[in-house]
Formats: C-alpha cells, structure tokens, sequence
C-alpha cells in the first residue's frame, strides 16, 4: 500500500527540500519505487538539488490542468531508476494548484509508487496545506532553534486539523526529524538540545541529521548527499532515517564525520 | 541563573527553552485554537445554558497535546445558587476527558450534547424551568 509522506515545517530554509531529495534517495536505494512532488510553485528547487534542472519539461500544473500526461511530466532520476520527480511549475500562477487536481494526480501516482513524497514550499499558506492534505505521514523539519521550533508546532497544529486524515478523524503520524544540528554546541549549552526540541513538539523522533559541510557540497553537484557520499554523517543520519520510515526500529544516533565522542548513542527509539 | 558560572560563557539553550514553553503554552491556548474547539466552545455553550444560566466567559475549553494522548479540558462555572439539583462542589465543575490523538475524540464529546440537545428539543423552555426549581 503506497504511503503518502509530506515534508514540511513552517519556517524556510530548514532542511525540507534537502530532507525530501536525501530521504527519496535513501527510500530508492532500499528499493523502493518512490515519486517526489515539488508542491512549491514558483519558487521550484527540488528540481535543482537533485540535478533534474534541465530535463523539466511539463510540471504538477500542467498535469492538474490536463495539458500533460503524468508519464510525459515525471522525470526518472539517472541514478536511481526507481526514483522520480514531478516539478513544481516556476512561471505559473499558484491558484492553478486545485485541490480536486492534486488528489487526483496523488491517486494516481499512489498506483504506481511506494513512497509519494510532498516537499511542502514554507509557511502556512494555500501550497503548505496543499501538500500535507493528502498526507498519510508527515515529517516536521526543525532546526534548534527558536524561530524553527515555533513554527513547528504551528505546522503541527495544521496536520491535526487541515488533513484529510484529520477531517476524517483519523490520526495523521507526525515525526519530528532535527536538522542542523550540532551535538557540540548542544552539549555547551549554546543550542537547545534534542530533549528541549522532543519535550516542547511532543511528537516522535525520526531523526538527528547532523550540521555537515556534506550537505551543500552535495546540493552544489546536484545530488542528493545520500547518493553523492553516501558515508558522509548526514547521509548516514538519512539512511536510518529512511529505515525508520519503513517501520524498523532502530536507535536514533547522531552520526559525526569526525572521530568524537559525539556519535555516542541516545537510547531513544523513533515510535 | 545567569551566575552559575563565571567560567565559562553563560548557556543560552535553557533561556531559548524557558522562552518558547512560555511562548507556545500561549499561542497554543489563543491562536493555536482550532476550529474544533471553537465549535466545541459554541455547542457545549449552548446545551448548558439550556439549563443554567451561564456566561460565555463560563466555558473553557482547552487542548493540550501530550505524546501519547492529548487532553481536551472543559471548564463550566455555574453561579452554585443555579444548581441546587446536583451536589455540586463550590468549585468550577471540570470534566477532563483523555483524547487519543487530537482530534478523533473531540467528536465523540460533541456528539453527547447533541444527544442531550435532541432529547430536550420538544420543550427547551420547560426543561430549562424544571432544571432551575428542582
């Protein structure tokens, strides 16, 4: 059964469209068939982290609006035959965006894919609550950081009362995955730390991706740091990640590309 | 708190913590509030003052989410002269139900007054005057 996962998290700038190519990445690898969905028009970047920039040729609009068939507008990634990006639409007005035309366009990629994933654009706005309404799983990028924090819990205020799932008075599954994060500074007392972050959002751990230079050599080639160094921290931190996703239960660890004592283990599962 | 330590340079993490518990237990309570409540506000107000006279500053509604189950607290304040029915303590009466999740629950508690809201809707007015002379 294909799961429906939106990544989001209010504030910009967190994480969320590197959180999204890395986790697709990762789900791929593990062999799953995986679609990703740029939700954010106008301001399209999914297409860029993962090297797809040029091969765009019909977008979720002009599939919503009937112009182009959703095999015309998908885009098969050249590394990772099962994974695949459908791109936001850069030039065209985001009222285009119906909600009738996105659940369509999500059932029908549910048939064909495992994972559909949903890059939510920031804020709280139409294209935020467009990409979580469908969502069977959401993850809530944060930073440790006050401004991120806030945010989220705005976000997860949305997810339990703007999805379907919650109309409907089912539960959506939230997870919290913490980006950006520096166990150093956290130890110093110069960050909130990961029990500060879990104590006020209260939903569950996914993951600790650690503050990595990785991250932007990667998104500077391309690719997504899962596949462009794959032993990186972060890359690893995205990995388990993803396994947890899949339902294994594995204990969450904060990956260190230096030889430190800060790889050391947290004995906190993700629910 | 900013003394504990000449040494070292102050930590900023647990005033950054301090602020947003503070912060987010308000915005959670006023702007946070959604629809839900709002209309739970409105239905539980309007079965209650069917039989006592209540303020709508009387009913507060309030949800707080936990990790496993979320809260939903109702507060009602009845002038305790208007409820000579039910041995009521002097304190505000206060029903706190356990919600899984935050918004599966929340129905079930509004359907119950609905139920009440149709047993009561052939004759409001008498039940009303029953309710204040028994």
């Amino acid at each position: 059964m294909a799961k429906v996962l939106v990544v989001t998290s209010g504030k910009g700038g967190v994480g969320k469209t590197t959180s999204t190519a890395a986790l697709g990445a990762a789900l791929a690898t593990a062999g799953k068939n995986v679609v990703l969905i740029d939700f954010d028009v106008g301001l399209r970047n999914l297409d860029l982290v993962m090297g797809a920039e040029r091969r765009v040729v019909y977008d979720l609009i002009n599939v919503v609006q009937g112009d182009a068939k959703l095999a015309q507008a998908l885009i098969r990634d050249k590394r990772v035959p099962s994974l695949s990006l459908l791109p936001a639409s850069q030039t065209r007005d985001k009222d285009a965006l119906t909600d009738e035309g996105v659940s369509k366009v999500i059932t029908e990629l549910k048939e064909k894919f495992d994972w559909v994933i949903c890059d939510s654009p920031a804020g709280i706005e139409r294209g935020a609550t467009l990409a979580m309404r469908h969502a069977d799983v959401a993850i809530v990028v944060t930073n440790p950081e006050v401004s991120s924090v806030r945010d989220s819990d705005r976000i997860i205020g949305l997810l339990d009362s703007k999805t379907e799932k919650a109309e409907k008075g089912e539960r959506i599954e939230k997870h919290l995955l913490l980006t950006r994060f520096d166990a150093a500074r956290a130890g110093r007392g110069e960050m909130l730390n990961i029990a500060d972050v879990l104590e006020i959002l209260s939903i569950p751990l996914l993951g600790i991706i650690p503050e990595s230079s990785e991250v932007l050599r990667a998104s500077n080639l391309g690719s997504p740091v899962t596949l462009n160094n794959p032993v990186s921290a972060a890359a690893r931190a995205y990995f388990d990640a993803a396994k947890r996703l899949n339902g294994e239960a594995l204990d969450v660890i904060i990956p260190s590309d230096r030889k430190s004592l800060f790889g050391k283990l947290f004995g906190r599962r993700a629910a | 708190m900013k003394l504990i330590n000449f040494f070292k340079r102050p930590s900023t993490a647990p005033v950054a913590r301090e602020r947003l518990q503070l912060l987010l237990a308000h915005e959670r309570a006023v702007s946070g509030k959604s629809d839900l409540i709002a209309i739970l506000q409105e239905e539980i107000m309007a079965v209650i003052a069917r039989h006592f006279p209540v303020e709508q500053e009387g009913i507060k509604v309030k949800m707080e989410r936990g990790e496993a189950v979320s809260t939903l607290e109702v507060e009602v304040e009845i002038p305790t002269p208007m409820c000579p029915s039910f041995p009521l303590p002097a304190k505000p009466a206060k029903v706190a139900a356990l919600v899984p999740g935050d918004s599966s629950e929340p129905k079930k508690l509004g359907e119950a007054p609905d139920r009440d809201e149709l047993a009561y809707d052939t004759a409001p007015a008498e039940m009303a005057k029953t309710g204040t002379e028994a």
